[in-house]
């Protein structure tokens, strides 16, 4: 039985495809677990419990959650157009599930072996950027259409930074395939690219925040200007999937940070796998922190700091980085 | 969507008056920042005409929360309205209920003891650091940091159990009258007060490395909504929002009433007119207000807290007066005309926001939305306040 | 350069602000978890006033009937009823005073209430509408009303807010029992 399932598991396509399954089984629990978590950092930051009622300590306080995300009334606002209005979230949020395909959890655990895995990511979520868009505009809602503007432009503001620091390590390594810049990682602690690229990790983790509209750069849902940005008009589930398309594309950034700077699944005592969600979640839990702790950037300095700062500098970092690969080779 | 619909559906008074003067230059949409809305401090309308992002127009639209309160004045004895000075301005109501007896006391004639007046001190400056805190997290609220405002508030809690041990309230205070205050400070306030006086001066350097010195919301006030002494003159703006620009006019020091002109404290003062300076400005007045409050503690005098001889019907003779005192967001003015009956004729309520508002409509002219959004919230705005 | 430095001074003050917020992440929490906590701070808490029982007779409240809260309440909330010594109970809603005549007992130095020859036969609060601004505690010549601390006061209906507070002085047990199933509900 098991050789048989291993036989199967080793041809690309059923791979793939229990891939897929078990991470959208994943990305299903992630979004319940950060949900929780979002709200208990948020609570503790501010000194209060957070959720409490539902469940010992609140933990059932996600399920409340999705099912009345789930309960409510789908309603499509007057003269929304109606086939960009829900296939916005849609298109937010199946994408994330083929991202996950490349990324290595462990050595063996590896959706797919694939040597452009860098290139799909980046690719599928960029489509991200298209479903804000098409919600904006589908909303027939001027605040929606401020916010969808915001979203979009910063998002491809940032995607350039973003390519530049993965494009540093690639250089680098050599390749764009996941598991092969995890793996020259796993000797030890300084072996981790962090330490040989520290501005490329600074610069990704910046453009990871803009690009999944986390605070501070958080204008395109910003509440207290635009009321909810692009997505006012949406209200349970559509709103639903765009929220649970957030936290997926979060655990995204910070497992493809994971995996070229903090050496993936290198860790001692504990199989691979749980150390790379572990510093997965290292690298969520920091997300929240920023979340919590900054104001929102205004929307021009926000470009600003991309095209003035974050480009440059990776361009530099660039140029040093393949100056120093063409040299030591 | 075609242009009929648009104006069957949003096709309000004021909507209709701003539709036809849209601007020739380049294509503007007119967007309503609505009275329900996270950003506006109370129910405050404001219908701006957008170019982007940038504001071509902005105009306040008002009375969404039109209390009548001057009405009120006419129809209530003079000891009936002493409640609704509290509900005027709930977040500085000490210093609408100092305003009002104030004036009632300067046309009857009536002295207040000298426990009675540092009690009203005390507690006026306690309140005044709360309306600037509160004034504090909602401003970093709009701004998008979210837990500013829930620190503000554990501080505001102290500050409140505080004033309930002498008022009994936690919001709307109705704790002065005529001749006095209505119940004496006891000495749990007195320790408790000096307990919170120590524990705030610690907590201000905190506020100062989370928020002050932070490059981010640096970058949102500072530039933004430059005002100068000659605009806010000509719009009659007091409080913070003038002395951001440089000009150090405080009614305590101007017009000193009560012990104020016994007390040692400095007015802060800004130098550009910018958001930032407003911000810094008002940070300082709460360190200003915890050396009054310590000062007026040492001096507290022993004595009665009320005035014993007001008569049981009070008519106060005929006559107008019109007193004024510092509140936080300016200069708050109670104009009383008694025609010697034992309602008042006419009460006029001068409120400071509704000056400082009237400048948002020029200053916010040509920024972006996320400043107007930041230029509203230094300004320091409660609707209820301008609307009465 | 200056530039340079002043990023580098906004960045540390990043760091700084996040510093601030993980030690707070670890303090106790600041809200009172209730109902598992209780608030201890009612002390000088104004809830709804209440009548004060007379000294020689735990049942029959202080007041003596002058009507002065009624008069002096801005927003009109008291409404008492009360009737001569010797006449029934209820037949009519007692004398009311015109606004310029003193009434007998007025006087801050009131004589003690065996004097007074009217029995009270309700006192009622509309609590929907009281401000709590204390100008029928401090107008009553005899002490009769002040403020309680109950803080607890819950209900579903409008009618449960118009108070009876001499039910609530005759009856205090109910009224608390009156007050835990109303916390409860």
């Amino acid at each position: 039985m098991i050789a048989e399932l291993t036989a199967l598991l080793s041809h690309p396509l059923w791979r793939m495809i229990a891939a897929l399954a078990a991470v959208m089984a994943f990305l299903a629990v992630n979004g319940l677990v950060l949900l929780y978590a979002e709200r208990k950092v948020a609570g503790f930051i501010q000194r209060r419990p957070g959720p409490y009622e539902v469940g010992p300590h609140g933990l059932l306080q996600p399920f409340a959650d999705a099912g009345k995300l789930i309960s409510k009334q789908l309603v499509t606002p007057m003269g929304a157009d109606r086939l960009l209005f829900w296939l916005a979230p849609l298109l937010s949020l199946a994408p994330v599930v083929v991202c996950f395909l490349p990324i290595p959890f462990s050595p063996v655990l590896t959706g797919m072996d694939i040597n452009l895995g860098l290139l799909l990511i980046l690719a599928f979520s960029g489509l991200n950027t298209l479903a804000l868009c098409l919600a904006g505009w589908g909303s027939n809602n001027k605040y929606s259409l401020l916010g969808a503007a915001r979203a979009v432009a910063q998002s491809v503001a940032y995607e350039i930074p973003l390519l530049l620091a993965v494009l540093a390590v690639a250089f680098q390594v050599g390749s764009l395939d996941l598991s092969a810049i995890a793996a020259p990682q796993t000797k030890g602690l300084l072996s981790w690219n962090v330490f040989v690229q520290p501005l490329a990790f600074v610069i990704f983790f910046i453009s990871a925040v803009a690009e999944t509209n986390r605070a501070p750069f958080d204008l395109p849902e910003a509440e207290s200007e635009l009321t909810a940005g692009f997505h006012t008009e949406y209200s349970g589930m559509g709103f639903g999937i765009f929220f649970l398309a957030e936290y997926s594309y979060m655990v995204v950034v910070c497992s493809v940070a994971t995996a070229l700077f903090l050496g993936g699944w290198d860790g001692p005592v504990f199989p691979g796998p749980w150390w790379f969600l572990g510093k997965v979640f290292a690298l969520v839990f920091a997300l929240m922190w920023f979340r919590w702790t900054f104001p929102r950037v205004r929307f021009d300095q926000l470009l600003n700091v991309c095209w003035k700062w974050m480009i440059p500098l990776g361009l530099a970092n660039l140029a040093a980085t393949a100056f120093l690969v063409k040299w030591v080779h | 969507m075609p242009q009929d619909v648009t104006s069957r559906l949003t096709g309000d008074y004021y909507t209709a008056q701003f539709g036809p003067r849209l601007s020739e230059e380049g294509d503007t949409l007119v967007l309503n920042i609505g009275p329900q809305h996270p950003a506006t401090h109370g129910v405050l309308r404001i219908v701006v005409e957008l170019d982007g992002e940038y504001i071509r127009r902005a105009e306040p639209v008002l009375g969404y929360i039109h209390r009548m309160h001057e009405k009120m004045g006419e129809v209530k004895t003079y000891v009936q309205y002493l409640p609704n000075m509290g509900r005027v301005d709930y977040l500085h109501a000490l210093a609408w209920n100092w305003a009002y007896v104030g004036a009632v006391e300067k046309l009857a004639g009536i002295t207040v003891p000298p426990r009675a007046e540092y009690i009203r001190a005390i507690t006026c400056e306690l309140n005044r650091i709360n309306s600037h805190l509160l004034w504090w997290g909602a401003y970093l609220l709009d701004l998008g940091a979210f837990t500013p405002i829930v620190y503000a508030f554990a501080d505001r809690e102290r500050i409140m159990d505080i004033l309930q041990l002498a008022t009994g309230s936690r919001l709307t205070y109705c704790y002065f009258r005529f001749g006095g205050v209505s119940a004496d400070l006891s000495d749990e306030f007195v320790r408790r007060t000096r307990g919170f006086i120590a524990d705030f001066r610690k907590r201000l350097p905190m506020y100062r490395g989370l928020v002050t010195d932070n490059m981010i919301l640096r970058g949102r006030c500072e530039e933004i909504g430059m005002l100068s002494p000659e605009m806010a003159r000509r719009y009659g703006a007091t409080g913070p929002v003038l002395r951001g620009t440089g000009v150090a006019y405080d009614v305590r020091r101007a017009e000193p009433y009560s012990v104020y002109d016994r007390l040692d404290f400095e007015v802060p003062t800004g130098k550009n007119g910018d958001a930032m300076d407003r911000y810094e400005v008002r940070m300082e007045e709460m360190s200003q207000c915890l050396r009054i409050i310590e000062q007026a503690l040492d001096a507290l005098p022993a004595g009665a807290h009320l005035t014993p001889d007001l008569p049981e019907r009070f008519t106060p003779p005929k006559g107008e007066v019109y007193f004024a005192v510092e509140g936080a967001r300016g200069k708050i003015g109670v104009y009383l005309l008694s025609d010697g009956g034992p309602k008042p004729y006419r009460v006029k309520l001068r409120a400071p926001g509704f000056s400082n508002l009237s400048l948002f409509a020029e200053l916010a002219r040509g920024t972006l939305l996320a400043d107007a959004v930041s230029i509203l919230g230094s300004l320091d705005l409660v609707i209820p306040e301008i609307d009465r | 350069m200056k530039r340079l430095l002043k990023t580098l001074k906004g960045l540390w003050s990043l760091v700084v602000g996040l510093k601030i917020t993980g030690v707070e992440l670890f303090k106790p929490w600041l809200t009172v978890h209730y109902p598992r906590q209780e608030v201890d701070n009612l002390g000088g808490y104004r809830g709804h006033i209440e009548l004060m029982p007379a000294a020689d007779d735990p049942l029959t409240a202080r007041c003596i009937m002058c009507w002065k809260c009624v008069e002096i309440c801005p927003s009109r909330c008291i409404s008492l009823r009360m009737h001569a010594k010797g006449e029934e109970a209820g037949a009519d809603p007692g004398l009311l005073l015109a606004p310029e005549v003193k009434s007998p007992f007025s006087a801050h130095l009131a004589p003690p209430p065996d004097k007074i020859e009217r029995v009270l036969d309700s006192y009622r609060l509309n609590y929907s509408l009281c401000s709590l601004c204390g100008l029928c505690v401090q107008s009553c010549p005899v002490d009769a009303i002040r403020f309680s601390r109950n803080s607890y006061l819950v209900g579903t209906t409008r009618q449960s807010f118009e108070l009876d507070l001499l039910a609530r002085l005759r009856n205090p047990v109910d009224a608390s029992r009156r007050r835990d199933q109303n916390a409860r509900a």
